[in-house]
């Protein structure tokens, strides 16, 4: 469970995000829509402890440590000499940091995980030869691995093929029956309606959360969309 | 036979300052292989350049204080270099500075204010050695030096090795799991300048970055992975080490830049035949599919 609580976010005194509050519930599936620099990757990033509140705050009890996050795919650098099975592995992290041995036992999750995104064979290739999507799926295999009780997803399916979106839905889905929490930043609302029971519409501030099929509904979404003509730089 | 052993072995048997020249070249490569790969894939190669100039106004500080002592320049050029390093490190992390411009601003200020420092005490041969090293003639103590930082660098690089590749590749993925990364961040700034501070003994303030850029620049032509890309790059330097210095001795050339520019055309070759997106095989390449 995430609590937001009256939580405001600045990027250089540009409000981000406007007094939110609300709650994300246990074992809920909600996507975050809204148009561009509504502060939807903000509100992420403060969730993981990556940016402070302005104000307000963002509680969970769950606390930091069982936070998975995916940033957006573009600020990884894919041409780095790293090959797949040891991206996937930085997923041990937490239990293994900077200095512990990586056992047998951990390189067994990882090619299971590996096997569940159908990045099976790829061990070896470097990150470099893998198309976007090959790439986003072994990334969900380090998530995979992460174990976490909360997983943020940032535009996880933006330049995805549809092979890839729908293998990425069903980790998904078999994430949330294993009782976590996702929150997912997404662009396409026909995804939303699709596979998300719950939506956050955000336009620097809460425009409505709740069921999807109430939230976006047309009044909603002109009203989104119209507040963003009216911002003039944009903070993503 | 007698020919080949005239040319490649017989200045290192027959003369002892090529030997240690040879030795000394050899321990840079060990440390600047490595750390010039890390700085090539952190962006950071505009940075290594600024902070080699950043160590001369220190070194000459330790001139001016105490000649040409090894000593004296080595401690005023790590001091020096490493509270800029420190200082860029943290401009760059807490300002939206543009980082290139600060740099070039910054290696202009020291390069200036070193010259003018070494120039109101020494000669222009001083200032020659200062400018472009002196390999030929490290003594036994430079070499112990050397010799120490390479160890040091190899040994650190070997501890901190994973979460400083991690900060590399992927920063906030790192960030996301409760680790800044930025004191691994600070230690290996301090490992570059150890690693500059050798280089400037060895090719002088212009030419130290040298042997830490060119021959990984010239690595990433050839691998696509991370150890290779270090040995690569150790053996390039060398390398270069090696026929710079012949080419030196037979030629009656400036040493360093011997060196530098041998590790220049293995670059230059890289580039072009390289297995690793070089030219020649992306023009033919489109030849083939054409």
């Amino acid at each position: 469970m995430i609590c937001l609580n009256e939580l405001t976010l600045k990027y250089n005194n540009t409000t981000a995000v406007n007094n939110i509050s609300g709650t994300f519930e246990p074992n809920s599936l909600t996507a975050i829509v809204g148009p561009n620099g509504a502060g939807k990757s903000t509100l992420l990033k403060s969730m993981v402890g990556m940016h402070h509140p302005a104000q307000g705050a963002c509680n969970c009890p769950c606390c930091r440590e069982e936070i998975a996050y995916l940033p957006q795919l573009m600020t990884v650098d894919r041409s780095f000499p790293i090959n797949v099975l040891d991206t996937v592995l930085l997923g041990h992290w937490r239990r293994v940091g900077a200095f512990k041995g990586i056992q047998k036992a951990d390189y067994q999750m990882a090619f299971s995980a590996l096997e569940a995104v159908g990045m099976m064979g790829f061990e070896k290739s470097p990150i470099a030869n893998l198309s976007a999507g090959q790439f986003q799926r072994v990334l969900f295999a380090r998530i995979q691995l992460q174990n976490a009780s909360v997983i943020l997803l940032d535009e996880p399916f933006t330049g995805m093929d549809l092979k890839t979106v729908g293998s990425l839905v069903e980790r998904m889905k078999q994430w949330q029956a294993e009782e976590r929490t996702i929150i997912a930043v997404l662009h396409d609302l026909d995804q939303v309606r699709e596979h998300f029971p719950h939506t956050l519409l955000l336009a620097r501030e809460c425009i409505q959360w709740g069921k999807t099929e109430q939230v976006l509904t047309h009044e909603n979404l002109t009203h989104a969309w119209s507040m963003a003509a009216h911002w003039g730089d944009t903070v993503s | 036979m007698s020919e080949v052993y005239v040319l490649l072995l017989e200045p290192f048997v027959e003369f002892g300052f090529m030997r240690r020249a040879l030795v000394a070249c050899f321990a840079l490569a060990m440390g600047c292989g490595p750390i010039g790969v890390l700085l090539m894939l952190r962006r950071m190669s505009l940075m290594g350049d600024a902070m080699a100039h950043a160590i001369l106004p220190g070194a000459a500080v330790g001139f001016l204080i105490a000649g040409f002592s090894l000593w004296a320049m080595s401690i005023g050029g790590f001091v020096v270099g490493l509270g800029v390093a420190l200082l860029a490190g943290i401009i760059s992390r807490f300002t939206n500075l543009r980082e290139d411009a600060s740099f070039a601003a910054f290696y202009l200020i020291s390069l200036a204010v070193g010259v003018i420092i070494v120039s109101t005490k020494g000669s222009n041969v001083d200032l020659m050695h200062v400018l472009f090293g002196t390999i030929l003639a490290v003594d036994n103590a430079s070499l112990f030096l050397l010799a120490g930082i390479t160890t040091v660098t190899l040994f650190v690089l070997a501890i901190i090795y994973r979460p400083l590749i991690v900060e590399c590749f992927d920063p906030n993925y790192l960030k996301s799991v409760g680790n800044s990364g930025i004191t691994y961040h600070l230690i290996f700034l301090m490992l570059v300048v150890f690693n500059l501070v050798g280089g400037f003994q060895a090719l002088g303030t212009l030419m130290a970055v040298g042997l830490m850029m060119l021959p990984a620049a010239a690595a990433r032509f050839w691998s696509p992975q991370l150890w290779s890309l270090f040995s690569i790059a150790c053996f390039t330097a060398a390398v270069s080490g090696f026929i710079g210095l012949l080419l030196s001795f037979h030629f009656s050339l400036p040493s360093g830049p011997a060196i530098i520019l041998v590790a220049g055309c293995i670059y230059l070759l890289s580039a072009l035949l390289g297995k690793e997106g070089g030219l020649w095989r992306r023009f033919s390449l489109r030849l083939r599919l054409a």
